[in-house]
C-alpha cells in the first residue's frame, strides 16, 4: 500500500512529537491542578495513539471504509460497556 | 488485482484480530475504570509507589520500539534494503527487552516492599490500594505477555526476512507484525498514565 | 427454474472424495477445504449435543420425586453446570457459524473458500482442544465443576472443584469462537463474486456477518473475565473479592457483557436461515429484504446494550436497571420486525411445507413464545417474581432451542441434499418433528408453568406439591427426546441409504442450488457473475414444464 510520500526523516518527526507529548503529559501530571488532570492525561494518551494509529499504522492512507471504522467502533463499545456499568456502580 | 487483494484481506484479518485484543485490555480497562471512581484517593496514594522515572523510560523505550518497527517494514517495502529491515527489527527487539528488563527491576522492587497479591503488607493496606496493584500486576503482566509475543513474532520475522519469504515484493506478513507491535505500545500509551501519572 | 450465474458445473468429483494431499480421515482431518471443516464441525457439535442431551434427562429423571436419591445434590449441581456448558459453548454457540457457515458461506457468496482456510482449521482444533480440557477437567483434580455455567464469584473463587481447568477449555472455545468470527467477516468483505453487491447476499450471509461481528467485540470480554477468575484463584488479586474491596457484582458485569450479545451469537444465524427458507418455500421474494438485513446488525449492536437485565435481582443500582429494561424491550423489536415480514411473505406466495418449512414454521412458534416470556423477564416487576425460576429455564429453552435449535434442524433438512448427495424420507421426518415438537412443548410449556408457581431452578428437589408438573415435563422429555431420536435417525440412515439428490429439491435461487449435489471441490466451475438478488423465482417446476409443452 502506497504511504503518501513518508520518509525516514517524516517518520522520526512523529516520533519526535510523541517524546514531546510524554513529556507534556508527565509534567502535566507533576502539577497541582486537580481532577482536570485526568481529562489531559487521558486526551494526551488518545493524540499520542492517533499519530501511532494514522502514521505509524498507516490508516492514513487506508482506502477500505471497514478498517477506518475499526477504531471509532472499538471506541465506542468500551464507551458503552464503561459507561452503562457506570449507572450501576455510581449509583448503589 | 488479486495479489492486492489477498493483501487486504489479510490486513483486514489482522485489524480484527487487533480489535479483540483491544477489548481483551477493555475488560480491565473497565475494571480499573470502576475501582478508579470509587477509590480516587486510595489509587493516587498507591501510585507514588510506582517509578515515574521508570514509566516515562519505558514509554520512551516502547515509542522509540514503534519507530524503528515501521522503519523496518518502510525499508523493505520502500527502499528494498532487507539488510536495514534486520537492523531495524533487531533493535526494536532489544527495545522490547530493554521494556522487560527494566520492568522486572519494578516488580522487583514491589516484591520487596510487600506490594504484591496476597502478601501482608499489602493486605494492611485500604482496599482501593489492594486493588490498584491487583490491577497493576494483571494489566502490566497481560501487556508484558504481549511485548513477550511481539518480540517473538519480530524475531520470525527477521528469519522471514533473511530467507526472503519476506520481501520488497512481499510484505504483508511483516507488516502485520508491525500492527502487532503497534498495538502493544498503543496500549502501552494508555497504560502508563492510568497507573504512574496519578495526580 | 430461475438461475442467476453461469456457474454450470461439469461432472467433477464431490468434494468428501477430492482427496486433496492426504486420503481417507487424515485427508479430512489435515483439509483447510471450507467444506469438510465444516463436516468436522457437524460430527463433533452433534457428539456434544448428544452427550450434552443425555445429561439433561438425567437430571429429568432425578426431578421425578422429590425425594428421589437418582443423584446427589452435589452431582445435579454438576449435571447441570457440564449441561450449561457443553450447551452454550460446544453446540449452540458454535453450532450454526461453525457448521453451515463454514460450509456454505464461501458458496453463497459466489467464492471458492474462506478468506482464511488454515485459520479456519486451526480454529477447529482449538475448539476441539477446548472441549477436551473441559471434559477432562471433570476427571482431574479435585472433582467435577459445580458452578454453574456462569461461574459466579464468590463460589467459582471458594468452590474446591476442578473450576480453574474447566474455566480455561472454555476460555479456548472463546478463542476459537473469535477466529471463526475474524474469518467471516473478512470472507464475507472480501470474496464475494462480480455483482454480489451486499443487498444481493442471501440474508443468511447477513445473520452469519452480523453475528461474526458480536464474536469478535464481545467474546474477548469474557475471555479476560475467565482468566480473572483462574488469576484470582491461583494468586488472590483481589478484583472479585468483598474482602479485598472487590465487588463481585462486577464480575456479573463483566459476565453478561459477553454472555447476553452470546445469546444474539446464537440466534441470529439461525434467523438468516429461516430468511432463506420463507422465500425459498413460498416462493416469493421475500417481505422487507433490507429491513430483515439492517434488524440483524440492530439486533447485534442493541443486543449488547441489556445485560443487565440478567442482575436485575443482584443488588445492581435500580438506575441501571431500569436503563436495562428500558434497553430489554428496544432490543425486541427488531426481532418482531423479522417475524412480521416472515410471515408477509407467505401472504400470496405459493406455499409448500416440506420439511424444511416445516422447521421454519416451528420455529416461528417456539421462538415466539420464548420471545413473549422475554418481556415477562424484562419486566422489573414480573421478574423479580420469575427471577431464578423454571421460568426462565422454560423462556431460554423455547428460545434457544426452540429458536436456535429448530433453525438448526431446519438448515440440516434444508441442505442435507446439497451436502451429501443423498435424499431423506420427507414423511418420516414430517412425523419426527410432530414428535420433537409435542415432547418440546409438553415439557417446556410445562416448565414455565412450574416457574411461574414458584419453582426454583437449579434445585435437585422440591415441594411435594410440584410433584405432578414435575412429572409431566419428564414425560415430556423422553417424547421430545424420542422425537430427537428419529429425527437424526432418519437423517443418519440417509446419509448411508438415501436416494441420489437433484441439485435442487427446493427450487432455490441462491447460488448453492445452482452447483452439483454434492458441490465439488472448488464450488463452481467457473466464479459467476451476479446479476440480481437472491430470492428471484419464477413458477414452479412443474408450471414452467407444463407450458413448454404447450
Amino acid at each position: 500500500m502506497k504511504t503518501g510520500g513518508m520518509s525516514y526523516p517524516r517518520y522520526i518527526y512523529i516520533w519526535i512529537a510523541l517524546l514531546v507529548l510524554t513529556a507534556i503529559t508527565v509534567t502535566t501530571a507533576g502539577l497541582n491542578i486537580g481532577r482536570i488532570a485526568i481529562v489531559v492525561v487521558l486526551a494526551v494518551a488518545a493524540v499520542k495513539s492517533t499519530l501511532v494509529l494514522l502514521y505509524f499504522m498507516h490508516l492514513r492512507w487506508e482506502k477500505r471504509l471497514i478498517l477506518k471504522l475499526l477504531v471509532p467502533i472499538a471506541i465506542i463499545t468500551l464507551t458503552i460497556f464503561i459507561g452503562l456499568t457506570y449507572t450501576d456502580v455510581l449509583n448503589r | 488485482m488479486e495479489e492486492r487483494e489477498k493483501t487486504v484481506g489479510s490486513r483486514i484479518g489482522m485489524w480484527l484480530f487487533l480489535l479483540s485484543e483491544i477489548l481483551i485490555f477493555g475488560g480491565l480497562f473497565l475494571l480499573y475504570a470502576v475501582y478508579r471512581a470509587k477509590h480516587p484517593v486510595d489509587f493516587h496514594n498507591a501510585s507514588l509507589d510506582l517509578s515515574r522515572f521508570d514509566g516515562t523510560l519505558n514509554t520512551a523505550i516502547l515509542l522509540t520500539s514503534s519507530l524503528t518497527a515501521v522503519l523496518a517494514i518502510y525499508s523493505l517495502q520502500e527502499l528494498n534494503k532487507p539488510k536495514r529491515t534486520i537492523l531495524f527489527l533487531a533493535i526494536t527487539i532489544a527495545c522490547g527487552l530493554a521494556f522487560l528488563v527494566v520492568k522486572a527491576f519494578e516488580w522487583g522492587a514491589k516484591f520487596e516492599h510487600g506490594l504484591y497479591p496476597r502478601a501482608a503488607v499489602l493486605l494492611a493496606k485500604p482496599p482501593g490500594e489492594i486493588l490498584y496493584f491487583g490491577l497493576y500486576f494483571t494489566m502490566t503482566g497481560l501487556h508484558a505477555l504481549h511485548v513477550i509475543i511481539g518480540m517473538c513474532l519480530l524475531g520470525v520475522m527477521i528469519g522471514y526476512v533473511r530467507r526472503g519469504k519476506a520481501s520488497h515484493e512481499h510484505t504483508p506478513v511483516l507488516e502485520n507484525v508491525g500492527l502487532y507491535w503497534h498495538l502493544v505500545d498503543i496500549i502501552w500509551i494508555f497504560l502508563f498514565p492510568l497507573f504512574y501519572l496519578i495526580s | 427454474m430461475a438461475s442467476h450465474s453461469e456457474a454450470r458445473a461439469h461432472e467433477h468429483e464431490a468434494w468428501f472424495l477430492d482427496n486433496g494431499k492426504r486420503p481417507g480421515l487424515r485427508g479430512f482431518l489435515t483439509s483447510t477445504n471450507h467444506k469438510r471443516i465444516g463436516m468436522l464441525y457437524l460430527v463433533a457439535v452433534l457428539t456434544f449435543f448428544g452427550v450434552a442431551v443425555i445429561l439433561g434427562v438425567l437430571m429429568r429423571i432425578q426431578m421425578l420425586s422429590p425425594d428421589s436419591k437418582f443423584v446427589s445434590g452435589q452431582t445435579y449441581n454438576v449435571l447441570f453446570t457440564v449441561h450449561g456448558i457443553m450447551m452454550i459453548f460446544m453446540v449452540v454457540i458454535p453450532g450454526i457459524p461453525t457448521i453451515f457457515g463454514n460450509f456454505f458461506l464461501p458458496i453463497l457468496i459466489g467464492g471458492r473458500d474462506m478468506s482464511f482456510p488454515r485459520l479456519n482449521l486451526f480454529s477447529f482444533y482449538l475448539y476441539l482442544a477446548g472441549a477436551a480440557v473441559v471434559l477432562v477437567s471433570l476427571a482431574l483434580g479435585t472433582g467435577p465443576v459445580d458452578t454453574g455455567w456462569t461461574f459466579y464469584v464468590p463460589y467459582s473463587l471458594n468452590s474446591t472443584v476442578n473450576a480453574p481447568m474447566a474455566v480455561f477449555g472454555v476460555f479456548l472455545l472463546g478463542m476459537s469462537s473469535i477466529l471463526t468470527g475474524i474469518n467471516i467477516v473478512t470472507t464475507t468483505h472480501q470474496m464475494r463474486a462480480p455483482g454480489m453487491t451486499f443487498f444481493r447476499m442471501p440474508l443468511s450471509v447477513w445473520g452469519l456477518y452480523s453475528t461474526a461481528w458480536v464474536q469478535i467485540l464481545a467474546t474477548p470480554v469474557i475471555g479476560i473475565t475467565l482468566l480473572l477468575i483462574i488469576l484470582e484463584r491461583v494468586f488472590g488479586i483481589g478484583v472479585f473479592d468483598s474482602t479485598k474491596g472487590g465487588d463481585p457484582l462486577l464480575y456479573q458485569h463483566l459476565f453478561w457483557i459477553y454472555s447476553h450479545p452470546a445469546v444474539y451469537i446464537m440466534i441470529l444465524p439461525s434467523m438468516g436461515i429461516i430468511s432463506d427458507l420463507f422465500p425459498v418455500f413460498s416462493r416469493k421474494n421475500i417481505f422487507g429484504y433490507k429491513t430483515i438485513a439492517f434488524s440483524s446488525l440492530a439486533i447485534a449492536s442493541v443486543g449488547s446494550l441489556v445485560w443487565g437485565h440478567h442482575m436485575f435481582v443482584s443488588g445492581q443500582s435500580d438506575t441501571a436497571s431500569v436503563l436495562f429494561s428500558l434497553l430489554t424491550f428496544l432490543v425486541a423489536v427488531p426481532s418482531a420486525i423479522k417475524v412480521f415480514n416472515w410471515i408477509a411473505t407467505m401472504y400470496k406466495g405459493s406455499v409448500k411445507v416440506d420439511p424444511p418449512f416445516l422447521y421454519a414454521l416451528g420455529f416461528i412458534a417456539l421462538f415466539s413464545i420464548g420471545g413473549l416470556t422475554g418481556l415477562i423477564l424484562g419486566a422489573l416487576s414480573t421478574d423479580v417474581y420469575t427471577h431464578d425460576t423454571y421460568f426462565v429455564v422454560g423462556h431460554f429453552h423455547y428460545i434457544i432451542f426452540g429458536g436456535m435449535g429448530f433453525g438448526l434442524f431446519a438448515a440440516l433438512h434444508y441442505w442435507f441434499p446439497k451436502m451429501f448427495g443423498k435424499t431423506y424420507d420427507y414423511k418420516f421426518a414430517t412425523v419426527s418433528f410432530f414428535v420433537l415438537f409435542v415432547g418440546f412443548n409438553l415439557f417446556y410449556m410445562t416448565l414455565l408453568i412450574l416457574g411461574w408457581a414458584g419453582m426454583p431452578r437449579r434445585y435437585y428437589s422440591y415441594l411435594p406439591k410440584y410433584t405432578d408438573l414435575q412429572v409431566i415435563a419428564t414425560v415430556g422429555s423422553w417424547i421430545l427426546v424420542v422425537g430427537l431420536g428419529m429425527m437424526f435417525g432418519n437423517l443418519i440412515y440417509a446419509f448411508f441409504k438415501g436416494k441420489k439428490a437433484e441439485a435442487n429439491p427446493w427450487g432455490g435461487a441462491t447460488l448453492e442450488w445452482q452447483i452439483p449435489s454434492p458441490p465439488s471441490a472448488e464450488n463452481f466451475e467457473e466464479i459467476p457473475i451476479i446479476t440480481q438478488g437472491p430470492y428471484v423465482f419464477t413458477k414452479r417446476k412443474t408450471d414452467a414444464e407444463k407450458e413448454k409443452k404447450e
